[in-house]
């Protein structure tokens, strides 16, 4: 026996001697879109789907950002491509996919992490231009992404759909109206998906994550309870993805929190200034 | 054609194996004027285009991951057919099996045929398919007349071996790379019964095996070996051959009644009551290495009676047709093929070797088949004077990684030996080891003419990438 195979055997497929094997038709390489790759949780998940062997298009806005990632990924022996867009911008989404889509050779999973949160500024302030923003990148650059994909997914019979929501979603609250919406209508948006193409044998799966140490939770006032690395956060979506699971909290005692909060009265919920 | 949105397109295509998958975007194809079309379109989106007709490779050369494939089974009609002189003109989307059905009650049959009747003829000029009888009539392009393509330029091409002839070598057996084929004139072979002579008699060893390939093909129109691929030692390539010639003018008396396509029907039931298309479920506890090594041993021992027969030319030449979806007993991992071509002198011995590794690798091949075949004037030639080995593999979740490696340290072995490869098979072959067989000469050739007919690099297939990217 070759010693070689011997030590194949003993490691998952492609990740002979840490290096990925060179992709073959037997060997292939799986396919992932990341929308919203360039730091944070994005990042981190195309650390971790590089890890398992996939080839990677990263989209966001900033591309030198993007294209230090994918720098560090490909001196690792793995395969990511950058594209520098904004998913506000709808009318380019189609083209756009149907490039990366010919540059991987097809698409496998889709991660849409793109969000952007702009509070008003306090419980008393209203402010439509961040709410626009909000909804305009979180709910329609979602949507605008998602439905030529799941077109797609929902003809080839195969496939899987990531959207990364927010536990703040789930109610809304004194302090983020424009954010609430965008993420309720998201994990909303992604239910309707996951009833309409999980009967064409694709897999939709909603992450409502808590706190995150990211950029953004800096700029976060007040207490942040229970906050994760992102790169817990990427390791909890991608075993959630391999089970095919359907919504994740993460942190998982988030599931507890929301439940509590989802079920508080509203009488009581509307007396309470968070 | 709808080209409008393209994602209502998007289908996950397989090989015949079921081993490979890609996603593309899946454009019927009509008429030759859709083609171009298409050329459009893809230019426009930036995409790159394979035409596929029923996708019976055992590899990637029908497959174009996020790119346009053409389904050129609409382009299917049988165009002339002159039972005086044998000549039938057919659009590229016809299969063999409405090819022989429509020439055969005439006293004809197609010249070249494949083990399976259901491929298309513009996939067979693609790959230019060969049948038992290689040693004696070449490939399926030495008898293509004349054929038109549509090229990527828009340009409508007439080929014959005189005109275009550059061209004409190239594109048969050129993957499809340098255009799209549209109608294809081909000279059938004369026939004076429904039925063939059969002499079947069991070979010990390789060597034997190989020698009777050698002694017993003059004799004969067809010939084809059987290996027990599992056996090792001093049993190693033993097997049975099957050899078989067409009958003369009055050795069929009821030649008028074989020749009806009722007499060549294959059974669709076993022992007349169980529907062989339900046979797979039945075969598939089997399709493992302990199930598999005593179906061969079973068989081996079956062919220990050597005897002369006879069966119609459907039963002897459409032996992949037999059982229906009999690729589907290997499971959901599905299976590949590998089919080295080896000069005589050095088979017997890399061959050797190549089952001893698979033995060692406990990667047994699950069916193998030797033939005999010469060398053509064909750009991507796979003949070879000497014999082709093909052999199944079973492919699961866990044994692809080896499986791959094992076939890599195949390639080496077989361009050692001055083999050669067919694209139609193989699919872990590598651009370098395409390079060593085919020579950089026959590269820049083809790759000048394909400059000459796509100079957008349109027409791309995975196969494409990964052999000459």
């Amino acid at each position: 026996m070759p010693t070689s195979t011997n030590k194949d055997t003993s490691k998952p497929p492609g990740q002979a001697q840490g290096r990925l094997a060179p992709a073959t038709p037997l060997n292939p390489r799986r396919r992932g879109l990341i929308l919203g790759a360039s730091d944070g949780l994005g990042a981190e998940l195309a650390r971790a789907l590089a890890r398992e062997g996939y080839s990677l298009a990263l989209l966001a806005r900033r591309k030198d950002k993007l294209d230090a990632l994918c720098n560090e990924l490909n001196a690792a022996g793995n395969s990511a491509r950058a594209y520098a867009h904004d998913v506000s911008q709808y009318e380019k989404t189609p083209r756009l996919l149907r490039q990366i889509v010919g540059d991987l050779g097809g698409l496998d999973i889709v991660i849409f992490v793109a969000s952007v949160n702009q509070p008003p500024g306090g419980i008393d302030k209203y402010n439509f231009q961040n709410d626009r923003a909000m909804v305009e990148v979180n709910l329609i650059g979602a949507m605008a992404w998602l439905t030529p994909i799941a077109e797609m997914f929902q003809s080839a019979g195969a496939g899987q759909i990531v959207g990364i929501s927010s536990v703040a979603g789930d109610r809304g609250r004194v302090g983020n109206p424009g954010y609430n919406t965008s993420k309720a209508g998201l994990t909303t948006y992604l239910e309707a998906l996951r009833n309409r193409l999980t009967r064409h044998g694709v897999n939709v799966l909603t992450v409502k994550p808590g706190f995150m140490k990211t950029e953004q939770l800096k700029a976060a006032l007040g207490p942040t309870p229970f906050a994760i690395e992102p790169s817990q956060a990427a390791k909890d979506i991608v075993k959630a993805m391999k089970k095919r699971k359907q919504v994740i909290y993460t942190a998982s005692i988030w599931r507890w929190i929301m439940l509590a909060i989802q079920h508080t009265p509203s009488f009581i919920f509307r007396r309470l200034s968070f | 054609m709808c080209l409008m949105n393209l994602n209502i397109h998007f289908t996950q295509l397989e090989n015949f194996g079921h081993s490979l998958k890609a996603s593309s975007y899946r454009i019927p194809i009509k008429t030759p004027d859709e083609i171009y079309e298409a050329f459009q379109a893809a230019k426009k989106h930036g995409l790159k285009i394979t035409a596929r007709g029923t996708g019976l490779s055992y590899n990637d050369a029908s497959l174009n991951g996020g790119g346009i494939v053409l389904d050129m089974t609409g382009l299917n009609q049988i165009l002339d057919w002159d039972p005086a002189s044998g000549l039938v003109r057919c659009e590229s989307g016809v299969t063999l099996e409405q090819l022989w059905q429509h020439v055969e009650p005439d006293g004809w049959w197609p010249p070249v045929v494949a083990g399976t009747m259901k491929t298309t003829l513009g996939g067979c000029l693609a790959a230019n398919i060969h049948g038992k009888n290689n040693f004696q009539v070449g490939p399926i392009g030495g008898h293509v007349v004349e054929f038109t393509a549509m090229l990527p330029t828009g340009a409508r091409l007439t080929c014959t071996p005189k005109k275009n002839a550059d061209l004409f070598y190239a594109m048969i057996s050129g993957l499809g790379m340098l255009g799209v084929f549209t109608s294809i004139t081909l000279k059938m072979k004369r026939i004076h019964s429904g039925l063939i002579s059969v002499d079947a008699w069991h070979v010990p060893d390789l060597r034997r095996q190989l020698s009777g390939l050698l002694e017993h093909a003059s004799d004969h129109d067809y010939i084809v070996g059987w290996l027990d691929t599992f056996a090792s030692g001093s049993g190693l390539g033993r097997g049975q051959i099957h050899a078989a010639r067409n009958l003369k003018q009055g050795e069929d008396p009821n030649s008028e009644q074989t020749r009806q396509l009722t007499y060549q029907h294959l059974p669709d039931r076993l022992f007349g009551v169980m529907p062989k298309s339900l046979l797979h479920y039945f075969m598939n506890p089997f399709v493992n290495n302990f199930g598999w090594r005593m179906v061969n041993l079973a068989k081996y021992v079956s062919t220990l009676r050597d005897h002369t027969f006879r069966q119609s030319h459907a039963e002897f030449h459409f032996l992949l047709d037999y059982v229906p979806n009999w690729e589907r007993s290997f499971g959901r991992g599905g299976l590949i093929q590998y089919q080295s071509f080896m000069p005589k002198e050095t088979a017997e011995d890399a061959w050797r070797e190549m089952i001893q590794l698979s033995h060692q690798y406990r990667l047994p091949s699950y069916l193998g088949v030797t033939k005999r075949h010469r060398p053509d004037k064909f750009l991507l030639t796979h003949g070879v004077d000497g014999f082709s080995l093909a052999m199944d593999f079973k492919v699961t979740h866990r044994n692809r990684n080896r499986l791959s490696g094992m076939l890599q340290e195949f390639d080496r072995i077989v361009l050692a030996a001055g083999g050669r490869f067919y694209f139609a098979k193989n699919s872990e072959t590598t651009a370098e080891s395409a390079r060593h067989f085919l020579g950089d000469t026959t590269i820049a050739k083809f790759k000048k003419l394909k400059k000459r007919c796509d100079p957008h690099g349109l027409l791309e297939s995975d196969l494409y990438r990964r052999l000459f990217a």
